[in-house]
């Protein structure tokens, strides 16, 4: 194969090789357990303890201790969602806000919670993905006892305004939480200006290791035990710690934050272009908002073909990229978020999301525009439904 | 989820795709909803399938079981058409992934959809010998 564009960073990202050797030494020199008094295991301990300081400090949280350890995004909200559920409990709070095109960490969640006799109440994102502050004003009862909004959509990459949001639920006395996996890392994150009670991150989405994330959890919120044991995570996660990949997480973020300033700017110019361009496609569309929307996402549908079909041509080329469709997940259903945003099930199963990070270059950019118009093409002169759209117009 | 070689050939080079303007039948089965349109041109002459032809708008296996279809039926005679399953078009491609079976199952209905188009032309009723085509059953969408 010629040539290779790596064109699905909100899926994962590539290791940074700063992340990588920051690392290395964790495996074999230093392996001692941090519980341990002696001194390979105050030396990790030290470790661990630095990466918290660092990772609170690309957040701007108060204190290290503000940062929890887990396997995740998954996990950081599970734990987030079911703790400030049984918080909410205790209190005869049983409702929780959250939105229809929330990531299935949250939104499976929610659904084992309604089986526990909770009420969830899931706000419109609208046709441009993006949450509207007065409607969750709206929809805040005596009894709710959590929202929790995503902060930008993994799918379209919509970021919503999440300062606003918080206000509104502190307002009324309720716990906030933001599932910001896609945005941590990616664009800046600030608990503290943002006033945000929860915050989920997941490491290998800014080059960091999989297996490896953290939940900002704002002092004063007692989050029940996820897990059973051990002094670790002061003692709410226990479970010896994964050294590794706590350091090589503190490393990546550390990393991904000082490069923004220079990366988003080049990344908004390459999205832009690639989406003007797609856009010249006939019966082609931009899924969610423009202006509010990820650095590197472009999410787009091409009417009367296939995501998958798309994806495997694509493939064929070196081209990596992901679709909403029914075909990836193994499911019949197209995306949920695209149908959320309102868009028609036969629509939404011709999407294609591509996203970009500090990997690609104008070049991958150029090699799209050249491959992909022609397999449109190619797919649309097979497809029936094409044909029937064209006979309709005409 | 990984396609077999076969698949990967039949999506890339799909075999007797395109329209069909003088087709004795027609078939088209599937549904937008679900993400598959499968549509089978038919040529017949004395009971034989001269030539056949296809438009699908789908997945990956969609289209490779559409011309793997075809080529399964094209020279055969009716009768032959007749007896083609789904599973012999999944054999024919080396298998394919369990979510990915409803394909063939459409592909076999395609052919008996365009077959049984050719009858009602030729003023046969095709009930008898064609059977019900039964909706898409797998999705379960308005």
């Amino acid at each position: 194969m010629s040539k290779f564009v790596y064109a699905d960073n909100a899926a994962t990202t590539k290791m940074s090789e700063r992340a990588f050797e920051a690392m290395k030494p964790y495996f074999i020199e230093h392996y001692g357990n941090p519980s341990s008094l002696y001194r390979i295991g105050v030396e990790s301990q030290r470790a661990v303890d630095n990466a918290r300081a660092v990772i609170a400090q690309c957040l701007n949280a108060q204190r290290p201790s503000d940062i929890f350890f887990v396997s995740g995004g998954s996990e950081a909200d599970n734990w987030a969602i079911k703790g400030a559920a049984e918080l909410g409990e205790k209190k005869g709070k049983k409702h929780i806000i959250s939105s229809e095109f929330e990531h299935h960490a949250v939104l499976h969640t929610l659904d084992y919670l309604r089986k526990h006799g909770f009420e969830v109440t899931l706000l419109d994102v609208h046709e441009d993905g993006l949450v509207r502050p007065e409607e969750l004003k709206a929809a805040i009862r005596p009894d709710t006892a959590l929202v929790t909004i995503m902060f930008a959509n993994n799918e379209i990459g919509t970021i919503q305004p999440i300062r606003e949001l918080a206000a509104i639920a502190h307002q009324h006395g309720v716990l906030f939480h933001t599932d910001a996996v896609q945005a941590a890392g990616t664009i800046p994150v600030d608990v503290q200006e943002l006033d945000v009670d929860m915050l989920s991150l997941s490491s290998h989405k800014f080059h960091g290791p999989k297996g490896m994330g953290a939940l900002y959890v704002r002092k004063g919120i007692r989050l029940p035990n996820l897990i059973h044991g051990g002094a670790q995570e002061r003692g709410l996660r226990a479970g010896t710690e994964n050294i590794a990949g706590i350091i090589g997480m503190a490393e990546a973020l550390k990393e991904s934050v000082e490069k923004m300033p220079e990366r988003n700017p080049r990344l908004e110019k390459m999205r832009d272009r690639l989406i003007d361009e797609l856009l010249k496609i006939d019966r082609s569309r931009i899924n969610g908002d423009r202006i509010h929307r990820l650095p590197g996402n472009v999410n787009m549908c091409f009417q009367g073909i296939e995501g998958e079909s798309l994806l495997l041509s694509l493939d064929l080329k070196g081209i990596e990229a992901s679709s909403g469709s029914a075909c990836t997940s193994g499911s019949l259903d197209p995306s949920h978020v695209l149908l959320a945003i309102g868009l028609p099930h036969e629509i939404a199963h011709g999407s294609l999301r591509m996203t970009f990070s500090d990997e690609n270059t104008e070049e991958d950019i150029d090699y799209i525009l050249s491959e992909l118009p022609p397999i449109i093409e190619r797919l649309r002169a097979m497809s029936p439904l094409w044909e029937k759209i064209i006979k309709n117009a005409n | 989820m990984a396609y077999s070689e076969k698949v990967m050939d039949h999506f890339s080079n799909p075999r007797n795709v395109g329209e069909m303007e003088d087709a004795d039948g027609i078939g088209e089965v599937g549904n937008p909803k679900c993400g598959d349109i499968m549509k089978m041109y038919i040529k017949v002459k004395d009971g034989i399938i001269t030539d056949v032809s296809f438009k699908t708008f789908g997945c990956g296996a969609a289209i490779a079981t559409s011309s793997m279809a075809t080529e399964l039926v094209k020279g055969k005679s009716i009768e032959d058409a007749l007896k083609l399953t789904n599973k012999a078009v999944m054999e024919a491609l080396d298998g394919l992934p369990p979510v990915k079976i409803h394909c063939s199952v459409l592909a076999e209905q395609a052919i008996k959809a365009a077959l049984s188009d050719y009858y009602t032309k030729q003023g046969i009723d095709p009930l008898p010998i064609v059977g019900e085509i039964p909706e898409c059953e797998e999705c379960g969408l308005e």
